[in-house]
């Protein structure tokens, strides 16, 4: 059987090792395509790409949406058989994973950066979710989310969600800016 | 009715409660208090469609297994009349002031919150799954909830007034919210679902201590109307439907 070695020192078949290739390259196709919604970051950065393999039937890509009702999903799913349509990958399907549900835990350090560039304030420490206790339904005391324009903790959340489901809207009280938070999810 | 029956009618529930309520909260836009309001109560709206959508598209596939195709999400959503809906009568409640809808979202949001975190141990993967990608939402959705039964509650004479006549004119639509039935009690003792029942001490120790924060009283048990869960609904629901449905109904089969 024909085989090749790679860095590692690992033996693999050819076949392995051009599949590994192009999974590689699938994954730059993707990290080239940009959110919908916030698009400074790409759908890879924002931890949506789950999986990229080949089976039986060709390339896989598997995706995860964000909230359940967002409707960048479908945009994502079309955008993504767009780019993979012109690069030449042969046959392919995009398929949805719910579990492990999506986190803002997946956003990328770089993506992260992008956001706060961009005014968006990423997002903080997720709360425990395993947990259902009575404190947690009373209004949780707002931990300070630093302005993304001048980075004052001084900063206020005017409501729990913003212009789309993932953000809420918080105004500096030293600037007066408005922004938007990345809701930790 | 054999177990994928069961399941089916117990999917159309959950899907249900989150369809009518999204349409529900849909009815607001244009009309919230303020705008960030506005655009939180569609939010949420969106968060259960989506949630919606999930059940529907599970239900869909568990009904081909015993009939001789299952329903797509849209000829569930739109083909159905109210007696084939099988929500709670709580979500059905007309939308009020905005103390009636937020009451209305919190006595829901606290037991959804429930029943999601014992679906996510469900035997049944797919029911496990897409109970933890709601719950990350609804925990959300009920903080926010309590946020303003708190605000409305222990605020103004005025606010105070409304938000006491919204909770207990909703109250007697929260009972059946723990009640069982045959269908549950196979699917729990299966350890697909949770037992309804077992909710209701939690629910009420949740409720009571938000509503206490709020300066509001905890209404005393009395009768509770049931009936949502099979296909008895009130009059409200009829309304809705006709206003969500008649596209579909009128044009079957558009779409964009």
């Amino acid at each position: 059987m024909a085989a090749a070695r790679l860095p590692g020192g690992a033996l693999v078949s050819r076949r392995a090792l051009a599949d590994r290739n192009a999974i590689d390259a699938i994954w730059t196709t993707l990290a080239a395509i940009p959110d919908p919604e916030i698009p400074v970051i790409s759908i890879v950065e924002l931890g949506i790409v789950r999986d990229v393999a080949f089976d039986d039937d060709g390339l896989v890509v598997t995706v995860t949406p964000t909230y359940s009702g967002c409707p960048a999903t479908e945009v994502i799913a079309t955008d993504i058989e767009r780019a993979l349509a012109t690069s030449g990958v042969g046959s392919f399907r995009v398929q949805t994973r719910l579990s492990p549900p999506w986190t803002t835990d997946w956003i990328a350090p770089a993506g992260r950066e992008r956001l706060r560039a961009y005014g968006i304030a990423p997002p903080g420490e997720r709360p425990a979710l395993q947990t259902i206790d009575i404190s947690s339904l009373r209004r949780p005391a707002a931990a300070a989310i630093p302005c993304p324009r001048c980075g004052s903790l001084h900063t206020r959340e005017l409501s729990r969600f913003g212009s789309t489901p993932c953000k809420a809207q918080y105004r500096c009280e030293d600037c007066l800016e408005p922004f938007d938070y990345f809701k930790p999810h | 009715m054999n177990r994928d029956q069961q399941l089916f009618d117990y999917l159309l529930r959950l899907a249900d409660s989150d369809l009518v309520l999204a349409q529900r909260l849909g009815a607001w836009v244009g009309h919230g208090p303020v705008i960030e309001e506005d655009i939180a109560l569609t939010n949420v709206g969106l968060d259960l469609l989506g949630q919606a959508r999930l059940w529907y598209a599970y239900a869909g596939e568990v009904e081909a297994r015993f009939a001789a195709r299952g329903r797509s999400e849209d000829e569930l959503a739109f083909l159905r009349d109210s007696s084939e809906f099988r929500n709670l009568l709580l979500v059905e409640r007309p939308n009020g002031n905005y103390g009636d809808t937020m009451a209305r979202q919190f006595l829901f949001d606290v037991w959804h919150r429930l029943v999601l975190a014992g679906l996510s141990r469900s035997r049944d993967v797919r029911m496990a799954e897409i109970a933890a990608k709601a719950l990350k939402e609804v925990r959300y959705h009920a903080e926010r909830s309590a946020d303003w039964v708190i605000r409305l509650g222990d605020g103004t004479d005025e606010s105070h007034a409304k938000m006491e006549a919204a909770i207990d004119g909703l109250w007697m639509y929260t009972g059946e919210m723990f009640e069982s039935d045959a269908i549950e009690e196979a699917l729990a003792a299966d350890g697909i679902t949770c037992d309804s029942g077992a909710l209701a001490t939690s629910w009420r120790e949740q409720v009571a201590a938000v509503l206490a924060e709020a300066t509001l009283s905890l209404p005393a048990s009395g009768w509770m109307q049931s009936g949502g869960k099979r296909g008895v609904h009130t009059e409200q629901l009829g309304y809705m439907l006709a206003e969500m449905q008649w596209l579909q109904r009128a044009y079957p089969g558009a779409h964009w």
